[in-house]
């Protein structure tokens, strides 16, 4: 793991003004943020731990706990909302069993919402890892989360 | 294409792009295929991917020019492709088709019927995307390169006349001259608050400091708008020509492009623009030998609306949390790293080449008086054309919604239009005929915010609207002042309850007064600017609000506490599809022919069966 976090690092010429950007890069890595990872980045930077975890909860894309296979995200833009996107999210709650924000246990999704895709024509969208599913209606779940439940 | 290495006069820009638009002028015929973010979700990537597989296996290099591009900006009908000569407009394109549109594109014969454009099934095809009602209405200065280049090719954008405006800035214009060009043009800020951009430029250029920074906001959080997102997605370049004209002109030599990283094609294809850039001595040292250096960098923002504010963007941009900071000093002073920063939204920098090539003069006639050029707004919700939309300013709402936008889905009746995002606000019938301009939406209670305009019909609650919004600026409120950290909070509470059947005609005179209260004492504008949603509502749509506290009714049909579902037996054909469905089962079949029964104990009102009954025998009371 400290190769791979100084390497992230590295690529940013060191420069802890790229904060946001190196922890994108090492959740990308490890798919969230892992203690040790940000205990590495503190030190390599020579900055405060609490100045890198004030970062890691400030923003809403950063997750501190580990989380599922396929990451599926809900979007709850305006766009979205007007054409029933809380109904999706109840729906897809329903079905995995955990509330957003949460892994179900065989750890396969992590449920999230964001608050736009940028493809605010095509709603409801949800998008599970890169797949975006558009025009989404409750009886579009199931089939759309059994094509990741292999 | 083969490129040189580094530029370094304008004569050798002057010439590439000579060679660059001979060699594009191929006599081949060309479909230009939307690849954008929009029509992902329809598959357009494997109908590119069928494109380039049938082209190479049948050998048709030298018949057929295929190009993948950004944004077409009718969204609603992805994917889509144009076909030149002819400008042939395909829409919904399955993979299956691809064989077809490469054999009549080829033989020049008429268009496929089936993958034109028609507003209603029985309605009359159109053929040519200039003839489409979305299109015709619309002055696509700033979109319309979109369907002509591809983004990730700076040849592309250099063929058709790309970085002409940089290389005239450079060496014809002093920047002076260009800050007066833009201020003459009365471009104002695309962003949403509408400040003159050519007044900042000045005072930034006249500020004090040897340093300065430019910035492109594409932090476009408002949630349903992504006009800025089909703009750095599908012609990154004229925003980044656009930021070093600014540059030149303000007197800096460094500058940032934050992106949410929510947008990663955006961000894919902005930072490759930088880098082709760099490589053609467009931007680094000493640009096309004019002696001035500018260097670029891209932020990823981390999913924070508040950094769409000016101070937060900057106090991210230096590894900070996004909090925003009392502007008693601005930014043209004092911003990134305490020094003079000058800020824009990312359309505002992609109509800089534009002015700077047709002059101020030809901008300024375009739009109303006092707000010149075009506006692009993401036209979304139950509008039957929904899309990235380029109207010139002043145009009236009615005109974007039922022309453009072809009017209201399904035949439904029109309640509302959101523009301006979360501080935006909601307009009713009656304001349609309002010009859509900085002032007349401002005058209205709305804003033009960075573009979203999201039209709600008979079955959108609007009490839920402004519960929506409020929840949304809750979450996102950053917590530094205590007037927007506690007063959303509450204001939330309060019309929470209201769509719990919980309120009280005196909250309606609460909220107003929390209102005053915020707009007054809140840091930034987000928290200045969150009361709009429900002022707005309660202003126009009062109605809704007491059919809630007084009768206890939601008369859209959302606000699930004051609803219930019921089946009509008389239209029941005991079809069994709604059991099926059911998550609760809370719906008995009782036998064909026979009508259901629902049993309101285990419903939880999840809609599905009303979405899903064709003979519309599930009602909503």
């Amino acid at each position: 793991m400290k190769d791979k976090v100084a390497a992230i690092i590295k690529a940013y010429g060191n420069d802890s003004s790229q904060l946001v950007s190196i922890l994108q890069d090492i959740q990308t890595e490890y798919n969230y943020l892992p203690r040790a990872a940000l205990d590495k980045l503190s030190r390599k930077l020579d900055i405060p731990q609490s100045h890198v975890y004030s970062m890691a909860t400030f923003f809403r894309a950063f997750s501190l706990k580990e989380r599922g296979k396929h990451i599926c995200n809900v979007c709850q833009g305006t766009a979205c909302h007007v054409r029933g996107a809380d109904l999706i999210l109840e729906s897809l709650e329903r079905q995995l069993g955990v509330q957003r924000g949460q892994t179900t246990p065989d750890h396969k999704f992590t449920l999230e919402t964001v608050n736009c895709m940028g493809c605010c024509a095509t709603g409801p969208v949800v998008k599970i890892d890169d797949e975006f599913f558009g025009h989404m209606t409750n009886d579009k779940v199931e089939p759309m989360l059994s094509k990741f439940k292999e | 294409m083969c490129m040189a290495g580094k530029l370094k006069t304008a004569k050798a820009l002057a010439a590439l792009q000579k060679r660059l638009a001979e060699e594009m002028d191929t006599g081949k015929c060309r479909i230009s295929l939307c690849n954008g973010t929009a029509c992902r979700p329809y598959g357009s990537n494997p109908v590119a991917e069928a494109f380039k597989a049938e082209i190479e296996k049948r050998n048709l290099a030298d018949k057929v020019e295929f190009k993948i591009t950004g944004c077409h900006g009718f969204c609603e009908r992805g994917p889509i492709a144009i076909v030149d000569p002819g400008n042939v407009f395909y829409q919904r394109i399955q993979v299956s088709d691809v064989p077809e549109i490469l054999d009549n594109s080829i033989q020049s014969k008429a268009p496929i019927e089936r993958l034109l454009f028609k507003q209603d099934t029985g309605a009359k095809s159109v053929a040519r995307q200039n003839d489409i009602p979305f299109y015709t209405d619309q002055r696509r200065i700033v979109l319309g390169n979109n369907t002509r280049i591809d983004p990730t090719s700076i040849e592309d954008y250099i063929a058709i006349g790309g970085y002409t405006a940089l290389s005239r800035a450079l060496f014809e214009l002093q920047p002076d001259a260009i800050i007066q060009m833009v201020k003459d043009s009365g471009l104002r800020g695309r962003g949403g608050g509408g400040f003159s951009t050519g007044t900042k430029w000045e005072t930034c250029r006249k500020a004090h400091g040897d340093i300065k920074y430019v910035i492109v906001n594409a932090d476009e959080g408002d949630p349903g708008a992504y006009a800025n997102e089909g703009l750095l997605t599908g012609n990154p370049h004229s925003v980044l020509e656009g930021l070093v004209i600014g540059a030149f002109a303000i007197g800096s030599h460094q500058g940032y492009v934050y992106v949410r990283n929510e947008y990663p094609l955006a961000l894919k294809n902005i930072t490759l623009a930088i880098e082709q850039a760099e490589n053609l001595g467009l931007i680094g040292k000493n640009i096309l030998g004019s002696g001035f250096d500018f260097s670029v960098r891209v932020n990823r923002g981390g999913g924070a609306f508040v950094c769409g504010e000016s101070t937060a963007l900057m106090a991210s941009l230096e590894g900070k949390t996004g909090e925003p900071r009392a502007k008693y000093i601005h930014t043209v002073e004092r911003g990134l790293w305490d020094r003079p920063s000058c800020l824009n939204n990312v359309e505002t920098w992609a109509n800089i080449p534009l002015i700077i090539n047709n002059g101020a003069g030809w901008f300024s006639k375009i739009g109303a008086s006092g707000n010149s050029g075009t506006k692009i707004f993401s036209l979304t919700g139950k509008v039957n054309n929904t899309g990235l939309v380029e109207v010139p300013m002043g145009i009236k709402l009615r005109d974007i919604i039922f022309d453009i936008g072809g009017g209201i889905r399904g035949g439904k009746k029109f309640k509302a239009v959101q523009t301006g995002g979360p501080s935006g606000g909601c307009l009713p019938e009656k304001l349609l005929d309002s010009p859509v301009d900085f002032d007349s939406l401002l005058k209205a209670g709305s804003m033009m915010g960075s573009g979203g305009m999201i039209v709600m019909d008979e079955d959108n609650c609007m009490v839920d609207t402004a519960r929506y919004f409020l929840t949304f600026l809750e979450e996102e409120s950053c917590g530094k002042c205590v007037p927007c950290r506690e007063g959303v909070k509450r204001m939330r509470q309060i019309l929470t309850d209201i769509t719990e059947g919980k309120g009280q005609l005196s909250d309606l005179v609460l909220l107003t007064e929390l209102s005053a209260h915020l707009k007054d004492s809140a840091l930034c504008a987000l928290g200045s600017s969150a009361p709009n949603p429900v002022l707005t509502t309660i202003q126009y749509f009062k109605d809704e609000y007491e059919a809630h506290i007084k009768d206890k009714k939601c008369p859209a049909g959302i606000c699930k506490a004051l609803i219930k579902f019921t089946i009509i037996d008389e239209k029941c054909p005991g079809c069994g599809r709604c059991v099926k469905t059911c998550p609760t089962q809370a719906i008995t079949f009782m036998g064909k022919q026979k009508p259901v029964v629902l049993d309101q104990s285990k419903c939880i009102k999840c809609r599905t069966c009303y979405d899903i009954c064709k003979m519309g025998a599930v009602s909503i009371e």
